[in-house]
């Protein structure tokens, strides 16, 4: 145990969790499984998604798994990097949109 | 990036009983990881035992005009090990009575081998069903007295297999050096224009990949049609397989492991990938490996730990196919690079 909330290590136990509630765990790594596998979309594309969603879900576990993964597939830094900034746009398009309620809020209040 | 091999470096880690001792100590000894014999003993594949030979793979020296990052032979200009004529007399009387349909020919570089053509003339009037070269691209390109390579693989009907790790100029120049890839893309452009690697071509040019870093091959097949697809968009070059090979945990690999501390998550990932269905095809099952002073080993990376064959026939001067079709192959932690995932061999999958 250490000190850390995140310890990079902690990501090979990953499957311990069915350990604890088996069917529960059973059938998300089964789910998780399926969804990464070829289909409508490539695996690889499917990389890609998961590399971006972890930057905005901010999964310190995640991005290592699938910086790797990406690697792993062939991808370069330069479709990585550009993953994430579609994560990183979207991400600050959320909190930018929220601001038509700011200005909806400000009219509505203002004479 | 080094330019002299581990042995010029006079780095520990240049001994084999310092590699095995790493292999078989650590996450292995404290049990944290199980050994593999223990992984193969639990679908009863231990003793691992041979079953037909089908190749026979030579190692004609270690010597190399390149000093690759990731290279498990610790091969490079200054490596002095080179096959004598003698030696390779002894191979081709060999090679005139096996029962293995495939020759590979394998270094370092084999084409620095000063008696390389002699070699490959005598060896293909064997009549062998497919000899293979493997051939690192860059020398056809290296020196003048190289640039008729292609055509005297043509001439003696060899399979070319050359090294790419990516289609890209920055990931195989980390990997291989500065130049590599400029260099392999013209030795591939030469070899497409005498018929080398194009379609339905009897010229056969396959391409082997291997991760420029701490990560297993992606799917073999998803990788080959990115390659094809890159090679002939960019460049207009065609070839025919991607072999996908995992890197073993061994000489300059395994430096590069400790070195960049991705020792220990390496070794999970390769345990955690094991698939006992790759057991039964691994190639050590099919294969020997000699090397390039005649000993003879499971294969080229047990060669390179200096492990020789368990078998009372033990150098090629006493070769003896069914003594050695006995034996019991020798293993460690690091034949869990040809168990991972789908598998890897010097001819890619095996499952």
């Amino acid at each position: 145990m250490t000190n850390n909330y995140y310890d990079p290590a902690d990501l090979r136990k990953f499957g311990k969790i069915t350990e604890w509630s088996e069917e529960l765990g059973t059938k998300f790594f089964d789910y998780y499984n399926a969804v990464f596998q070829e289909g409508a979309l490539s695996a690889r594309e499917k990389s890609l998604i998961a590399l971006a969603v972890a930057h905005v879900v901010k999964c310190p576990y995640c991005i290592d798994a699938y910086t790797k993964d990406g690697l792993q597939r062939g991808i370069t830094k330069e479709e990585m990097m550009e993953a994430v900034h579609a994560g990183a746009a979207i991400e600050s398009g959320a909190t930018l949109v929220h601001g038509v309620q700011m200005m909806n809020k400000y009219n509505k209040l203002s004479m | 990036m080094a330019t002299k091999s581990l042995k010029a470096r006079h780095v520990e880690l240049a001994e084999t009983h310092k590699q095995l001792e790493i292999l078989s100590n650590g996450i292995f000894k404290e049990g944290e990881l199980p050994y593999f014999k223990d992984k193969i003993a639990e679908i009863g594949e231990f003793p691992l035992k041979p079953k037909k030979l089908e190749v026979l793979q030579i190692n004609v020296g270690y010597m190399c005009n390149q000093v690759c990052e990731h290279c498990h032979v610790d091969a490079g200009p200054d490596r002095k090990e080179i096959m004598t004529k003698d030696t390779m007399e002894l191979c081709l009387e060999v090679i005139r009575n096996t029962g293995a349909h495939t020759l590979d020919l394998t270094g370092g570089a084999p084409e620095m081998n000063p008696d390389f053509r002699w070699f490959v003339e005598e060896a293909s009037k064997a009549g062998i069903q497919d000899f293979i070269v493997r051939s690192n691209l860059t020398i056809i390109r290296s020196n003048k007295k190289y640039h008729d390579l292609p055509e005297f693989f043509k001439k003696h009907n060899v399979h070319v297999v050359s090294s790419m790790p990516h289609y890209t100029r920055g990931k195989t120049d980390k990997q291989r050096g500065d130049g590599v890839f400029d260099k392999s893309i013209k030795a591939l452009q030469d070899l497409n224009a005498i018929g080398y690697g194009m379609p339905n071509s009897p010229l056969k040019l396959d391409l082997v990949y291997n991760p420029s870093g701490a990560y297993l091959p992606g799917d073999q097949a998803a990788l080959e049609h990115d390659f094809k697809q890159a090679l002939k968009d960019d460049f207009d070059i065609e070839f025919h397989n991607l072999f996908a090979i995992t890197n073993l945990p061994i000489a300059r690999f395994l430096d590069y492991l400790i070195a960049s501390e991705n020792y220990e998550d390496y070794m999970y990932s390769l345990v955690d990938a094991y698939n006992p269905s790759a057991v039964e095809n691994v190639m050590c099952t099919n294969t020997i490996s000699v090397s390039w002073d005649g000993w003879l080993y499971d294969c080229d990376f047990n060669q390179m730990l200096g492990l020789k064959v368990a078998s009372k026939v033990k150098h090629i001067s006493d070769y003896n196919e069914a003594l050695l079709n006995d034996r019991d192959i020798v293993i460690s932690q690091h034949c869990y690079g040809c168990t991972a995932g789908a598998g890897s061999s010097c001819q890619g999958v095996v499952t």
